[in-house]
């Protein structure tokens, strides 16, 4: 029983640092109906500067809870800049054009700053700080969940909550809405949607950002192509509970990284992917809008 | 008020308005009728600053606005309820009003503007909290016009408000169009199929085929003109 819940919670941790990605993936594609491939890269860029953040800090000796605290927002910040800047010059030009040319431009940007991070920085992999200590009350269940897991859920679970109450009460997040919903409608109350979906771009990356520094630390090394393979396991869990769909990404994410965790506690770790695709084959098989999102029809 | 000048405008390769001129005096209800696909709600949205003009001219009170971003547009005072209704169908009916009154800052004003909203509509009241998309056509169409009027706009643009409703809640909504003209002294620019209903609430009409303007008159003249009659009225 104690392995089922160890596997659980495990399971559980995985599925919040997909959370944190896959939010960026469904609001963009919610707003502008893109799939934002260069997500993956806003995630592995907040890995790297959280990981020289902490790095600088930690040579001049400050505390462990104020470099968490930096090195995230910094990163968020740092982040948000790429996202906003990629938005801004990769595809708000071509705004009016096929939807295949931003979706071109957006693989073009992830290949871009992946080998932009492998020049400027390096190609090795690059041992991540751990920037969450065993905590001493954690003794009695360490067996089956380890302080930086209890950490990553609370994390996120805070930032989920935020971010809903940020979407449904404030101006921005009720003009985010808007705009997802009916793009002409939101412009004729007068909400300047170009502001709107560079909001959407800095709030998806900095969560992201957030993502690269819990999971960066929780795993313990970091490299230029970490954001591919997590990007494509968000991208998936999002398009799994339903693109476009909040809740539905939160859902998705969790759905998916429990199944990688039973897969890999269960069967073997050599199966994870596995497990994990063939359920998204299985949910656009059955449920081709995914597990909370909306049939595309309109109503007339 | 509002003086469009020869204004060409249109999507792409497709002009969809050749040339259109036209002149709304404030206080007026002017109405344009025509078949579908003739430039109506063309004209509108180029007016909105959704549709692109190519060439020519839009005055509002003496300013250009052609060019200008949408939300400075409705932040001058133009609002539309667009063909279709185009509610927020997710959103509540509270926040449906809310951002119908998106630009403005003076809560006072908002507050007032939704009480006067609710004693108009007071179905509105009572389903503040429910989603938009649950109301039936007709109670959408009293959404939308709700959600303009929470704008205080200068110049209403009403795209087809009759469009797809019981001849009963048809005559409502002129009604209240007419009401909202009087009570506010809103300026009406009113886009109509329904020709007959639309020039017995207008001052004045113009009728546009094939993206021009082909003719203009008062509207009880246009009422009995025998070509309009024959075209629009069904007489």
């Amino acid at each position: 029983m104690d392995y089922f819940i160890e596997l659980f919670l495990s399971g559980l941790t995985r599925g919040s640092i997909y959370a944190l990605i896959a939010l960026g993936y469904t609001m963009v594609y919610g707003i502008i109906g893109l799939i934002n491939f260069a997500h993956g890269e806003i995630y592995m860029i907040g890995a790297f500067t959280s990981f020289i953040v902490a790095t600088t800090l930690s040579i001049y000796g400050f505390p462990l809870a104020a470099i968490v605290v930096v090195a995230g927002v910094a990163a968020a910040i740092w982040s948000s800049a790429y996202g906003y800047t990629v938005e801004k010059i990769a595809y708000k030009p071509l705004r009016h054009a096929p939807r295949l040319a931003p979706l071109i431009s957006a693989i073009g940007m992830s290949i871009l700053l992946q080998n932009y991070v492998l020049l400027a920085q390096t190609s090795d992999f690059l041992a991540f700080p751990a920037l969450i200590p065993e905590f001493a009350f954690m003794e009695p269940v360490a067996h089956i969940i380890g302080s930086s897991d209890l950490v990553i859920l609370i994390t996120t679970a805070v930032v989920m909550l935020a971010l809903t109450l940020f979407i449904k009460f404030t101006r921005i997040g009720k003009a985010m809405r808007a705009t997802a919903q009916d793009r002409t409608m939101a412009l004729l109350v007068g909400i300047n949607v170009d502001r709107v979906i560079s909001a959407t771009f800095i709030l998806g990356s900095a969560l992201a950002a957030i993502g690269g520094l819990l999971i960066a630390s929780h795993i313990g090394q970091i490299n230029f192509a970490i954001g591919f393979i997590a990007g494509i396991k968000a991208f998936t869990a999002a398009v799994l509970g339903g693109i476009g769909s909040i809740p539905g990404a939160v859902l998705g994410s969790l759905v998916l990284g429990l199944t990688e965790s039973f897969a890999t506690g269960y069967v073997s770790s050599d199966y994870e992917d596995v497990f994990a695709f063939s359920l998204l084959v299985l949910i656009l098989i059955f449920k081709p809008s995914g597990l909370l999102g909306k049939a595309d029809t309109k109503k007339v | 008020m509002l003086e469009l000048q020869n204004i060409q405008a249109g999507y792409g390769n497709v002009q969809a308005l050749p040339d259109i001129s036209l002149t709304i005096q404030k206080g007026e209800i002017i109405t344009l009728i025509g078949a579908n696909g003739a430039g109506k709600s063309t004209t509108l949205m180029a007016i909105s600053g959704i549709v692109p003009c190519r060439s020519g001219k839009i005055l509002l009170q003496g300013k250009e606005i052609q060019g200008l971003a949408p939300d400075r547009i409705v932040a001058m005072g133009v609002c539309q309820v667009p063909e279709g209704r185009h509610i927020f169908a997710d959103l509540t009916v509270q926040e449906n009003l809310d951002l119908g009154s998106f630009l403005r800052t003076d809560k006072a004003g908002i507050r007032q503007d939704l009480e006067y909203v609710y004693s108009l509509f007071p179905f509105l009241a009572e389903r503040r909290h429910q989603s938009g998309g649950t109301l039936s056509g007709g109670e959408q169409q009293m959404l939308a016009m709700s959600r303009a009027l929470m704008a205080r706009p200068r110049l209403l643009l009403l795209d087809e408000p009759s469009m797809g409703l019981a001849p009963l809640m048809i005559k409502q909504i002129f009604a209240i169009i007419k009401a909202i003209n009087q009570e506010h002294n809103t300026t009406i620019f009113l886009v109509e199929q329904n020709a007959h209903q639309a020039l017995h609430i207008a001052d004045r009409g113009y009728v546009i085929e094939n993206g021009r303007i082909v003719l203009t008159d008062s509207a009880e003249k246009l009422l009995t003109n025998p070509e309009v009659q024959k075209a629009y009225l069904g007489i």
